[in-house]
């Protein structure tokens, strides 16, 4: 039981040009069985047209205890929305 | 309903995060497996998460009996694609499970050792080909209940599988009904089967839901939680109002003299299966319980030396790419 097989994480790109995205993960020896893998998996049904598999042990992640300090500085920022300003509307659309 | 009668566990935290953590998902925010967590919630979703897998993964055995056999090559192509689709399924659920801490290996050798469950259903044998549509039909029907709600469960990664399998469901339940109506509109020995079928999966068919829990706390606990939705006999009711008129439209009988169309509450009434089988099935005397674990049990032996193959073929190749690199510098 000692030698599972690794888990990878699997990302595919959808069919309109669109960003790869996290689908789920899987277990594959290697990288190459992992791609045949999350073929079978994850695409049976024209889901993609093209797929990333990445080492699960590989990727790093923030804590969720630093979300605080992440994320909530930008709350306060609301100038960076282009909703902040008020254009005359007789400028028109901008 | 693929999990059933899952306990849950006693938690032992500090009640300032206790009611922190209820708080959040009583605000209808998603867990994910680095938030904190009560020990109880965590060990209650591996044991519900494994049990479903599983049952995922066992359940495949009653339909690939018929692979071979079925009538067309493209009711052959269907089930293959179904019976695939239920492999897809059980991965996506030992994913979510694995989050929480517990290995895929760790979560099958307890399938195989008999302390984790699967569905009672899967002890029920496939005899005659209608079986294969009633499967469909029925029990992905009584599974799709529970899981549509469970979409909405607390647990992120649990959730996202279940919108995944949602979204495969629906085909499996939609195609066993096309394969009974068949049958039930074909020759008088066929609809003939489609009637045995139906009796024989009528009542496993509800025990799917498990007893009622109305007064269990362990049913209160995980509703409170988010990973129980509705109750068992919630769920039961609207499986038969469903279920019914699908069974009168294709000239079939439900196989309940005790079914009687309640205009007071707007559904039907219905006899209790008989729980004496099922608890004599949850503890392994079913039909079929010896014979599902056997199969499970020969094909990861059978499966060991492959799996380690490739292992040692990936470690050799990994080995072999770092030399060529360092010889290559």
């Amino acid at each position: 039981m000692s030698n599972e097989w690794p888990l990878w994480e699997v990302f595919i790109r959808g069919q309109h040009g669109l960003n790869h995205r996290h689908v789920g993960s899987l277990h594959a020896p290697d990288a190459e069985l992992a791609i045949r893998h999350a073929r079978d998996v994850y695409t049976r049904r024209n889901e993609g047209v093209s797929i990333w598999v990445v080492p699960s042990a590989e990727i790093t992640a923030s804590a969720p205890s630093d979300k605080g300090p992440l994320f909530e500085p930008s709350n306060a920022k609301v100038y960076r929305h282009p909703t902040f300003y008020d254009i005359p509307d007789e400028v028109g659309h901008m | 309903m693929y999990a059933q009668m899952v306990k849950s566990e006693a938690t032992n935290d500090d009640p300032a995060l206790l009611a922190a953590f209820q708080a959040r998902i009583d605000a209808g925010d998603k867990i994910e497996p680095k938030d904190w967590m009560p020990e109880g919630y965590r060990k209650t979703l591996i044991r519900q998460i494994g049990q479903h897998a599983h049952s995922e993964i066992v359940g495949q055995l009653p339909e690939g009996n018929w692979i071979t056999r079925a009538p067309t090559l493209e009711r052959k192509a269907i089930l293959l694609a179904k019976v695939q689709d239920e492999a897809g399924h059980g991965l996506y659920l030992y994913c979510a499970a694995e989050t929480l801490g517990v290995s895929r290996d760790d979560l099958t050798e307890q399938l195989l050792s008999g302390r984790m469950k699967y569905s009672s259903i899967f002890n029920y044998p496939t005899l005659n080909w209608a079986d294969i549509g009633a499967v469909g039909w029925l029990v992905d029907g009584a599974a799709i209940m529970n899981q549509v709600p469970l979409q909405r469960t607390s647990f992120g990664p649990y959730s996202r599988a279940m919108v995944r399998i949602c979204k495969e469901e629906s085909f499996h339940q939609r195609q066993g009904y096309d394969l009974i109506r068949v049958m039930a509109q074909g020759t008088p020995e066929q609809k003939a089967m489609a009637q045995d079928s139906l009796n024989r999966f009528w009542y496993p068919s509800l025990m799917m839901f498990g007893p009622s829990d109305k007064e269990s706390v362990h049913s209160e606990q995980s509703m409170a939680w988010k990973i129980k939705i509705n109750t068992n006999d919630e769920l039961r009711q609207k499986f038969v109002d469903q279920t019914v008129p699908q069974a009168h439209y294709l000239g079939l009988t439900v196989p309940d003299e005790g079914l009687v169309w309640n205009e007071d509450k707007g559904g039907w009434d219905f006899s209790e299966p008989d729980w004496n089988e099922f608890y004599e099935v949850l503890k392994g005397n079913g039909p079929c319980n010896v014979e599902r674990i056997e199969a499970r049990q020969k094909a990861w032996n059978d499966g060991a030396w492959f799996r380690d193959g490739l292992m040692a073929h990936a470690k050799k190749s990994n080995a072999r790419r770092k030399a060529a690199k360092v010889a290559a510098e």
